[in-house]
C-alpha cells in the first residue's frame, strides 16, 4: 500500500490551518482525526446518506467521497462554525424548536443543506425542500418535522431580512 | 382512576410536554456517540467475512497478512479459544461463536479479524488472508429448512435463561430452534361446520435496521477487567454476557454507552462486543470494532416470514375459528429470534375474538444472515397477514372491511385466546378513530381511468413483553439538583427527556434541572433492555417509584431534624443542616417487574400472558397507474392507544417515523440472495430506505383518549404501534384500486403492473365474490 504524505493548507471554519495528510485519506477522516470535528459522520460511505456533508468553497459535499488532499486551497465549514458566536444559527434553531431529529445522525447533515437551499431560496416550496434534501437520508424518518423546521427557519430568514431592509 | 383531563391539570411536564434536554447538542453536532470515540494506543479491526453460505473450514493461512507493515495481529477463533474455551454467546441460544469454529454457516460470518493502528491496512490485510473450505449444501427457506436433511448446527444450544427452550437442548438433526405452539377451543370442528373458509399464505422479505450510526465496540483493559464501550442498547445484558464467556464476575466488566445513532433493535443483546472483548484481551491495547454500513447487513436482520393462515367464517361474517402456522427464517445463529416467534407468536390470530384457535410458529435456522428484534418484534409480519386475510374475507363475503372489524374484535372483559381477559385495549375506538379520519363513510373519489384511486384501513396489536425488569436510582445533590441513573438507551427515543420530566414532576422540580446518566454498569443499575417499546412503562415506573422514595427519605430526615411547614421537603435546607454545610445526597431507588404467568407449554394458556397490549391502526389512499403499476400513498393516518401519551410532540414524531419506516419494507427494502446465498445489495445504492420524497403528501397521526391503568401516569409504550398495519392497509388499497391482491412484499411497482396485465396470474389473484 503507497502512503504518500502530503502537506496541505486550508482554512476551516474561519481559521487558516496547515496539515499533513495522505493520499487516500478522506476529507471526512481529515476532520475527525486531525481537528477532532465530529459533527460530519460515515454512515453508508458511499455519498448516499449525507451524515458527512460538510461545505467546501460555498458548497456542499459529502466528506466522505472528498479526497482530504483536495480540500488544499480551499474554505472548509462544518456545523461547528454555525453557532461559533454562541449563538445557534437560524436553522439549528428551527430545527430544535420543530423536534426535527430524533437520534441526531443525520441531523448536520440535514441542517448544512437547508442552509444552503434557504441562501438559494429564502421562500421555498414544500416540493422545493423535498427536492432539495432528497440526498440526505434519516432512518428515524423525522422528514414531516425537517420539513416544518426548513419553513421555519426560511419564514425568519426572510422576516430578518425585511427587518434589516427596514432599518 | 381519574379522568385525562384532571390529570393533565395535576401535573406540570408530564402529559404537557418537554423537548428533547439533548437538542442543542444534536443540532450543533456536538452530541456524544460511541461513533466518536477514540482512546490511545487503540487498534483498528477489519473483519474477514466467509465467502461461503455453509462449509467445513479445512484451514485459514494468515501469515502473509500478518506480515504487512503495519498489521499488528491478525487473530482467528484459535487464538480466541485459548482466553475463551467455549466462546460461543446469544440471548436465547450459545450457538454464535465469537469468530468462526471449524465451519462457516452464512456468507459474511467472521472468520479472522485484522488489527492494526491504521484502518486502511487493517483492510488490506484482509485480502492476503487465505481461507480453504470444503462445502456444503445450504439451505435458505425456512418451510424447506424446516424439514431439511440440511441442518445448520449439528445440535440445539438454548442458553440457560429461558425455562421453556429447556426442552430443546441437545437435540439433533433439526433446524426447528422454537416450536411453539397455542392451542384453544375446537379449530377442526370450527373449519367443519363454517360456511366459508379461506386459506391464504402471506410472505415478508428479509431486512436490515440500517441504523445511521454502523454498530461500534470499543474494549480496554482497566484495573479491574474490561470495558466495553458499545453502541449498544442492552448494557447490563452485554454486561452479563461477557462476565459468562469470560468466567468472571459481573462487576469486572463494565458496559458504557453514548447516545446511539438510531438502533430499531439492531444494537440489541450481544453484537460486536464478545469480539472487542476477546480481541481487547488478547492484544492488550484498546481495541475498536466498527463495521460499516454494507456489514450490519452481515450481523443482524429482520425474519423472512411465511405465514399459512387459515379461517373458518359463518356466513354473518363471524370468525369462527383460526388455524395459523408461521415459519421464521431465522438465519444461521438464532440471537433473539425464538423470542420472536413466541412473544409475537401468540398473537398471530390477530386482535380479534375467536373462540377455535390454533397456533404454530417455528423459529427454523437456515444459512442466511441471523434474524432478531426489529422495530415491531415479528408483529408487522403478523399483522401483514391477518389483516390482509381480513380483507380479503370481507370483500368475498361483501362486508364493508372495516364492519367485518368491528364485528370480530376483541372487546374489553373479553378472553383472548390465551385466556388473558383484555383490558385496556381500545381496539374499537382505535379503528373507529382511523375510520373517521379517512372519512369512510362519506363517498370516496374513485380517481381516473389511468389513476385509479383506493383506500384500506388495517389494525394490529402487540402484548408487551414479559417478564422484564427495570431499575433506576434518583439522587439529590446538595444544591437540590437530580440525578437520574438508569441504563434506558436513549436512541432517538427521548427517553432521556422523559426520565427527567417524570423525576422533575416527582420532585417539584424543572426537566431541565435533572440530569439522566448515560448509561454505565458500573453506575447505573441493570435494567432489561431498550426494547420492544418497554421503557416509558418499565422504567417510567422505576423512576417514579425511585423518586417517591427520595421524597419519603426527605420527609424523614425533616422528622428526624424537627423540621416542619414549608423547609420539611427542602433537600438544600435539610441537607444543611444535618450535614452542616452543602454536603450529602438523598438517594432512591426504584425497580420494577410487572406481574405475569408463563404460558403453558403445550397449549400456550396462560390467565396473564402480558402487562398491556399496544395498539396501532393505519388507514391509506392510494393511487395506482394502471398502465405502469407505479403507486403513489396520497393520504395515510396512523392511530394508535398508548395510553396517555407524557411527552406528546415526541409520541407524534415516533408515530409518523414508524409509519414511514415501515413504508420501507412495504415499497422498497428487500435483502436479495442469489441461490448460492450471496446478498446481491448490501449497499444504499441498492437497499433504498424512505428518503424525504416517500413522505405521503397528507400524513397524521393520533393517540386517542385512553389510560393503561397500571401504567406510569396511564401510559404504555408506543414506539412500533404505528407500523403494525402500514403493510396491509396498502395491499387492501391497492385491490381497491385496480383488483390486484399482492401477497409477498415488498410490493413491487412491476409486480402490479404485471398482475393487471395477465389479469390475475401467478401469485396474484382477486378476492373472490
Amino acid at each position: 500500500m503507497i502512503m504518500a504524505n502530503l502537506n496541505i493548507c486550508f482554512t476551516l471554519n474561519g481559521k487558516p490551518v496547515e496539515v499533513s495528510t495522505q493520499s487516500h485519506l478522506s476529507a471526512l477522516e481529515l476532520l475527525r482525526a486531525k481537528f477532532f470535528l465530529y459533527g460530519a459522520r460515515e454512515s453508508c460511505a458511499q455519498g448516499l446518506c449525507g451524515c458527512c456533508t460538510i461545505m467546501v468553497d460555498g458548497q456542499t459535499v459529502s466528506g466522505c467521497l472528498t479526497l482530504a488532499a483536495t480540500l488544499d486551497g480551499c474554505e472548509v465549514v462544518t456545523i461547528e462554525s454555525l453557532d461559533a458566536n454562541g449563538q445557534l444559527d437560524p436553522v439549528q434553531q428551527a430545527f430544535l424548536e420543530s423536534g426535527a431529529f430524533q437520534c441526531g445522525f443525520c441531523t448536520p447533515g440535514f441542517i448544512l443543506m437547508s442552509k444552503e437551499l434557504l441562501a438559494l431560496n429564502p421562500n421555498p416550496s414544500d416540493a422545493d425542500i423535498r427536492n432539495y434534501l432528497s440526498g440526505n437520508l434519516c432512518r428515524c424518518a423525522a422528514y414531516p418535522e425537517i420539513i416544518q423546521a426548513v419553513r421555519l427557519a426560511g419564514e425568519r430568514i426572510r422576516n430578518g431580512q425585511q427587518l434589516k431592509q427596514g432599518s | 382512576m381519574q379522568s385525562i383531563d384532571q390529570m393533565k391539570t395535576d401535573l406540570k411536564y408530564v402529559t404537557h410536554g418537554t423537548d428533547r434536554l439533548e437538542g442543542t447538542s444534536k443540532v450543533t453536532g456536538r452530541v456524544e456517540y460511541i461513533h466518536n470515540l477514540t482512546l490511545p494506543n487503540m487498534l483498528e479491526v477489519k473483519l474477514l467475512r466467509s465467502s461461503v453460505a455453509h462449509a467445513k473450514i479445512i484451514s485459514i493461512d494468515t501469515s502473509v497478512a500478518a506480515k504487512l507493515p503495519g498489521v499488528y495481529a491478525v487473530i482467528t477463533a484459535a487464538d480466541i479459544c485459548k482466553i475463551i474455551p467455549s466462546p460461543f454467546y446469544g440471548p436465547a441460544f450459545h450457538d454464535q461463536p465469537i469468530l468462526a469454529i471449524g465451519k462457516v454457516h452464512y456468507v459474511g460470518e467472521p472468520v479472522a479479524a485484522v488489527l492494526a493502528e491504521d484502518v486502511h491496512i487493517a483492510e488490506e490485510a484482509l485480502h492476503l488472508i487465505q481461507v480453504e473450505y470444503e462445502e456444503l449444501p445450504a439451505v435458505f427457506d425456512e418451510i424447506e429448512a424446516a424439514k431439511s436433511e440440511v441442518v445448520v448446527h449439528d445440535q440445539l444450544k438454548p442458553a440457560g435463561t429461558f425455562p421453556d427452550l429447556k426442552h430443546i437442548a441437545g437435540k439433533r438433526n433439526t433446524n426447528i430452534a422454537l416450536d411453539y405452539q397455542l392451542r384453544c377451543g375446537d379449530v377442526e370442528n370450527a373449519f367443519a361446520k363454517a360456511d366459508h373458509v379461506f386459506e391464504h399464505t402471506f410472505k415478508t422479505q428479509q431486512l436490515m435496521h440500517t441504523p445511521l450510526e454502523p454498530m461500534v465496540s470499543v474494549g480496554e483493559l482497566t484495573d479491574a477487567g474490561l470495558t466495553i464501550h458499545s453502541a449498544t442498547q442492552s448494557p447490563s445484558f452485554v454486561r452479563i454476557e461477557i462476565a459468562r464467556l469470560l468466567g468472571w464476575q459481573e462487576n469486572r466488566v463494565r458496559v458504557k454507552t453514548a447516545f446511539l445513532g438510531g438502533g430499531f433493535g439492531a444494537k440489541l443483546y450481544i453484537k460486536l462486543e464478545a469480539l472487542a472483548a476477546a480481541l481487547t484481551l488478547i492484544v492488550r491495547r484498546p481495541v475498536r470494532v466498527a463495521i460499516s454500513m454494507e456489514e450490519q447487513f452481515y450481523t443482524i436482520t429482520k425474519h423472512a416470514t411465511s405465514f399459512n393462515i387459515k379461517t373458518a367464517v359463518n356466513k354473518q361474517g363471524r370468525i369462527l375459528g383460526r388455524k395459523c402456522e408461521v415459519w421464521w427464517n431465522g438465519g444461521a445463529f438464532a440471537d433473539i429470534g425464538p423470542r420472536v416467534s413466541q412473544k409475537s407468536g401468540f398473537t398471530s390470530s390477530g386482535p380479534y375474538d375467536i373462540e377455535n384457535v390454533s397456533i404454530d410458529s417455528y423459529q427454523v435456522y437456515t444459512n442466511l444472515p441471523p434474524a432478531g428484534a426489529f422495530r415491531g418484534f415479528g408483529i408487522p409480519q403478523l399483522v401483514w397477514a391477518y389483516e390482509s386475510q381480513a380483507d380479503i374475507i370481507a370483500r368475498t363475503l361483501n362486508i364493508d372491511p372495516v364492519q367485518f372489524r368491528r364485528m370480530n374484535l376483541l372487546k374489553e372483559g373479553v378472553a383472548h385466546p390465551t385466556g388473558t381477559i383484555m383490558k385496556d385495549a381500545a381496539l374499537l375506538q382505535v379503528l373507529d378513530e382511523t375510520a373517521e379520519r379517512m372519512k369512510w363513510d362519506q363517498p370516496f373519489n374513485r380517481g381516473t381511468e389511468k389513476l385509479k384511486r383506493g383506500r384500506g384501513i388495517s389494525i394490529g396489536f402487540k402484548a408487551l413483553v414479559a417478564p422484564t425488569t427495570s431499575m433506576a436510582v434518583v439522587s439529590l445533590a446538595a444544591d437540590g439538583s437530580c440525578f437520574v441513573y438508569s441504563s434506558t438507551v436513549d436512541m432517538g427515543q427521548g427517553s432521556d427527556t422523559l426520565l427527567a420530566m417524570i423525576a422533575a414532576e416527582e420532585l417539584g422540580l424543572e426537566p431541565n434541572n435533572v440530569r439522566v446518566i448515560h448509561p454505565d454498569t458500573d453506575i447505573t443499575p441493570y435494567d432489561m433492555a431498550t426494547l420492544g417499546s418497554r421503557s416509558t412503562f418499565h422504567m417510567g415506573h422505576a423512576v417514579r417509584l425511585a423518586a417517591r422514595e427520595v421524597i419519603e427519605k426527605l420527609r424523614v430526615l425533616a422528622e428526624s431534624l424537627g423540621v416542619a411547614g414549608n423547609e420539611a421537603l427542602n433537600p438544600r435546607q435539610l441537607l444543611l443542616k444535618k450535614y452542616g454545610m452543602q454536603a450529602g445526597n438523598i438517594v432512591g431507588v426504584g425497580s420494577f417487574v410487572p406481574e405475569y404467568i408463563s404460558p403453558d407449554k403445550s397449549t400456550g394458556q396462560s390467565t396473564n400472558i402480558t402487562p398491556n397490549w399496544m395498539i396501532g391502526a393505519t388507514g391509506v389512499e392510494v393511487e395506482v397507474d394502471v398502465e405502469t403499476g407505479k403507486f403513489k400513498i396520497l393520504h395515510m393516518e396512523n392511530v394508535v392507544d398508548c395510553g396517555t401519551p407524557l411527552n406528546p410532540k415526541v409520541v407524534a414524531s415516533q408515530l409518523t417515523g414508524a409509519a414511514i419506516m415501515q413504508l420501507g419494507a412495504v415499497l422498497y427494502e428487500e435483502m436479495v440472495f442469489d441461490e448460492i446465498g450471496q446478498l446481491r445489495n448490501a449497499s444504499f445504492s441498492e437497499y433504498k430506505i424512505p428518503g424525504i420524497h416517500d413522505v405521503p403528501v397528507v400524513m397524521t397521526s393520533h393517540a386517542v383518549d385512553s389510560i393503561q391503568h397500571n401504567g406510569p401516569y396511564g401510559a404504555k409504550g408506543v414506539g412500533e404501534s404505528s407500523a403494525f398495519g402500514v403493510a396491509s392497509a396498502i395491499a387492501e388499497a391497492i385491490e381497491d384500486a385496480v383488483g390486484v391482491r399482492l401477497t409477498t412484499l415488498p410490493m413491487k411497482y412491476e409486480q402490479i403492473c404485471r398482475a393487471i396485465h395477465q389479469n390475475g396470474k401467478g401469485t396474484f389473484f382477486k378476492s373472490e365474490k
